[in-house]
Parts: C-alpha cells; sequence; structure tokens
C-alpha cells in the first residue's frame, strides 16, 4: 500500500515535471508562429511537418555551440546563474493541482505533485527566489550591459511582488485558504445555479488585472523586458552568454510563463472546473479528466496571450515602468483589499 | 530520519554563516547569507512552523537578500578594491564577538531543556489559522503597535529618499 502510494506521487511528479519542459519547448515554437501569424509571415516550417521539430533543431545547435566564460568573469557563478534560474523555474508548477481525484480501485488520487497548506505562498518564495539567476549570471559577466541588466531585473522584481502580494492578499479574504488544492475545488461550487462556476475572476476583477500585469512583470515579458532591451543594453542579462547558458535562460522563461499561466487559471479562472461540470451526469473520472484538458486549454490561452501581448505593444521607458509599479499599481492593489474587506463585512452584516 | 535532516541542516547553516564573514568577495558574502536564510527556512519547516517557514523565504530570502545584492553590484565591490582594516579593529571585534558568545552561553546555561510533554503540545500551533488566532486574539495590542512602528519607519524612509527642493533629477 504504503509503496504503490509512493509509486503513484512519483508518477504524478515525473508528468509534472514532463509537461511542464515539454510545454515550455513548444512554447518557443508556438512564441514564433504566432509572431510570424501577427506580422503576416510563415515562420519556422522546415524541420519536420509545420516546423514541428524546430525546438529539437534548436535545442540541438544549442548544445553543440562552444561554451564561451568571457576572460574575466567570475567562472563558477557564470555557470550557477543561468542553472539557478532553470532550477527554481521548475521548481513551483510542484504545488499547482492539474486535476481533482481520480477514483481507482477506491483510492481517491489527487492529480497534483505535493499539497501544502501555505501553497500559494510556495509559489510566491520561489518566483521572489527566481530574480536570483538573473541577477548573479548578469555581475559574473562582468560586462556593464550585463550589470545593468542584472540590476534592472532585481529592481523590477521587487517592485512588482509588493503589488502581486497586495492582489494575492485580496484573494485570500475571498478565499480564506491558502491552499491551492482547496481554491481550486472552492471554484467548483454553483453560482447562479451552474456548477463549476464560481470562479474568483468574478469577485476579483480588479485583484486579476494587478495579478496579470504583475505576472508580466515578474516573468520579464514585453512590455516590461527591460532587463534584456536590445536597445539600451545590446542583451541585457545575457549578453556574454552562448549556446546552452542562454538557453537555460531563455527555457525558463518559457517555463516561468507556463507556470504563471498556470497559477492564474487556477488561481482566478476555476482551475480545473469548467461549467455544467455536474449537471451533465458523467462519471466522476471523467469529469476529472475533462477537468485537466480544460485547464491545459485555460493555461494554453494564457500562454497565447503573453505571446499575443508581446508581439503588439511596444516597450515602456524605465521611468515609466517603475511609476506604473509604485504610484499606480501598489496603490491600486491596496484599495482592491480594503474595498474586498469591506465588502465581505458587508456581507456578512447585512445577509 | 528527521534527526539526520536536522543536524545535515544545522552543519548547512553553521557552513554558510562562517562562509558569510569569511569570504572576501562581499558577493560571496551575500550568496552565502542566502544560503544561511535557506537552511534556517528548512529549521523552520522541521519546527512545523510552515507560515514562518514561507514567511522568512519570501521576505528575507525573496526580497530583503534581493536588495542587499542589488546594493552590493551596484558598488561593484571585489577583492582587489576591497580596503584592509587595521589590526586594532580586528582584534575589538574579535573580543567583542567573543564577549557576546559568552553572554549567550550564560543566557542559555539554565535553559530549561525538558521536552514538552505531548500531553499539553500542540503540534498545530504553527499553522497559519491558529498563528493568525493568537496575534489578532491574544496579542493584537503589540501586533498592532508593531506595525504602528513599521509605518513610522516607512515614512521616515521616504521622507530621507525624497528629493530636495531644487535637486535634478539623476534618471
Amino acid at each position: 500500500m504504503e509503496l504503490s502510494l509512493l509509486l503513484i506521487k512519483a508518477l504524478i511528479i515525473l508528468a509534472v515535471f514532463g509537461v511542464t519542459l515539454l510545454i515550455a519547448t513548444y512554447s518557443t515554437y508556438a512564441e514564433r508562429k504566432v509572431a510570424a501569424f501577427i506580422q503576416d509571415r510563415v515562420g519556422p516550417n522546415r524541420a519536420g511537418p509545420f516546423g514541428l521539430a524546430q525546438p529539437l533543431a534548436d535545442a540541438v545547435k544549442l548544445f553543440f555551440k562552444e561554451e564561451f566564460v568571457p576572460a574575466n568573469a567570475n567562472k563558477f557563478l557564470f555557470i550557477a546563474g543561468p542553472s539557478l534560474a532553470m532550477l527554481t523555474a521548475c521548481m513551483s508548477s510542484a504545488v499547482i493541482p492539474f486535476g481533482g481525484t481520480l477514483i481507482i480501485g477506491g483510492e481517491a488520487i489527487h492529480l497534483q505533485a505535493i499539497e501544502v497548506n501555505i501553497g500559494i505562498l510556495y509559489v510566491f518564495g520561489i518566483v521572489a527566489l527566481g530574480v536570483y539567476g538573473i541577477m548573479i549570471g548578469g555581475w559574473a559577466s562582468n560586462n556593464k550591459f550585463s550589470l545593468l541588466g542584472a540590476i534592472r531585473a532585481a529592481s523590477q522584481n521587487i517592485s512588482y511582488e509588493l503589488a502581486m502580494g497586495m492582489s494575492i492578499i485580496a484573494l485570500l479574504l475571498v478565499t480564506g485558504t491558502l491552499s491551492m488544492r482547496d481554491i481550486a475545488a472552492q471554484q467548483g461550487q454553483e453560482l447562479f445555479g451552474i456548477s463549476g462556476l464560481n470562479w474568483n475572476i468574478f469577485y476579483q476583477p480588479l485583484g486579476f488585472l494587478i495579478f496579470i500585469v504583475c505576472a508580466f512583470a515578474e516573468t520579464n515579458r514585453v512590455p516590461f523586458d527591460l532587463p534584456e532591451c536590445e536597445t539600451e543594453l545590446v542583451g541585457g542579462y545575457h549578453t556574454e552568454y552562448s549556446s546552452m547558458g542562454m538557453g537555460l535562460y531563455l527555457f525558463a522563461e518559457y517555463v516561468n510563463i507556463f507556470v504563471a499561466s498556470a497559477v492564474m487559471s487556477t488561481l482566478y479562472f476555476g482551475g480545473y472546473n469548467f461549467p455544467f461540470m455536474d449537471q451533465l451526469g458523467l462519471p466522476h473520472n471523467v469529469v476529472t479528466i475533462l477537468g485537466t484538458v480544460v485547464l491545459f486549454a485555460k493555461i494554453l490561452f494564457f500562454i497565447f496571450f503573453f505571446m499575443w501581448v508581446r508581439w503588439t505593444l511596444p516597450r515602456f521607458r524605465y521611468d515609466q515602468l517603475m511609476n506604473l509599479g509604485w504610484k499606480i499599481l501598489i496603490p491600486l492593489s491596496i484599495a482592491n483589499v480594503i474595498l474586498t474587506g469591506g465588502a465581505i463585512l458587508l456581507k456578512q452584516e447585512l445577509f | 530520519m528527521t534527526g539526520n535532516l536536522f543536524y545535515f541542516l544545522t552543519f548547512l547553516t553553521l557552513f554558510a554563516a562562517i562562509g558569510v564573514v569569511a569570504s572576501k568577495n562581499p558577493v560571496y558574502s551575500v550568496l552565502f547569507m542566502i544560503l544561511t536564510f535557506f537552511a534556517l527556512t528548512g529549521h523552520y519547516i522541521m519546527l512545523n512552523a510552515q507560515f514562518l517557514a514561507a514567511v522568512n523565504f519570501i521576505v528575507y530570502m525573496g526580497a530583503i537578500m534581493v536588495l542587499f545584492l542589488f546594493v552590493i553590484m551596484f558598488l561593484n565591490m571585489r577583492e582587489d578594491t576591497e580596503q584592509h582594516k587595521p589590526m586594532l579593529s580586528k582584534i575589538a571585534a574579535a573580543i567583542a564577538g567573543g564577549i557576546l558568545f559568552v553572554v549567550m552561553i550564560a543566557a542559555l546555561k539554565d535553559v530549561n531543556t525538558q521536552l514538552a510533554t505531548t500531553a499539553v503540545f500542540d503540534s498545530q500551533i504553527g499553522m497559519v489559522e491558529n498563528l493568525g488566532k493568537v496575534l489578532f486574539r491574544d496579542y493584537l495590542l503589540p501586533f498592532e503597535l508593531a506595525s504602528v512602528l513599521f509605518l513610522a519607519a516607512m515614512a521616515g524612509a521616504v521622507m530621507l529618499g525624497k528629493r530636495e527642493p531644487g535637486e535634478q533629477n539623476r534618471f
């Protein structure tokens, strides 16, 4: 019994890890295809049918290029930077519930790698840790453009973490729990008689808006990709990187996008719940599998949204970025917390 | 298993803490300090204080140490540019540290090391819910006073960082 439980957990962890990497890999392909579509081009179409083998070709190219370390760089930290970026990126998908329960032989199996009762704080902590990879890599390169990129990444991350934390606090006031599994399960309740539509987005629209803006800033995506702004900083923190060092930084960004999309779908868009999930009269396991499919559809939509924004909007100026973070998003998120708290009190008093 | 983990974490904490003091390069010092906080987070989890662990992780490792690293990178201090301190201040630091060590030993000498009785000990005390109840019910006044103190410190920081009239914007 104990062994089979361990085996199932190991399988789920492996599956989550594999899916994370697979989606990140194909995000690079999707990014180029979406960019091509938006700019009315064809995009990669040579490697394999529809260019589907392009990520493999890229990986092979990156692996076989020369791993170049600049003469005065700090060798250990120069290697440690991209490794740390990749490590922290892969850690946070562990607590995301990718589905409800599968009942096999009377045993309920949760489709989640680890359940911790502070799941949302865990994700938040790992995201906060992610900036070290960029900072260490940028500093160790011994290049002033890299250093400026690293410093920009640090200040940007700290600024937007505050607003992100505030928007999460407002969400916690609504849900009353820190566990990702409970938050996802709560959203499966009925709203207006439709089961599985009790999504937090209906209670926290402003909070979601703040969260998604901060998610763009935390993952260093356009319009907030100031740390790698090529018009000002050559390549930013990865100027000196070649081959797989560079590859790991790029790959970590896509893993982060996947995790951010998964967190947004779970916290605000109902996770694995979908409308009419209990009213269809399907068996429990079929509903769970459908729920997982729906969750991945939501995640893929958010990944597409990240790309859509990247190829539509221009980049912010650095002072605009700081003003938006400190003077608009933080006051807005504090107001959101107060409004949410007031609304909850009012509901308790009146109803 | 748990005992081994405790000794490993303790070893890691002490190793990293010594690394903070001993390394010549300030950036290495900061990285060792991050490792120290990481090991301390592990200790909190072993004590079943999950919320404290998460807060230590987010606030110290995720925010304060990023700022430390930020400042040290901005100054771009290196081994060769580091000023060598005179012998006198080294000796003074060693004596001060030694006295602090003696004081701590004296204070911890009489600590009651009896294990908590399992009948009255609540292992769930470190969970978010229980911690919130303790903070907001039993210790509400000290908690609010601490938050007022933080607010005053924040206002002070903003005042210090504010541009004087007539000072140019340098960015």
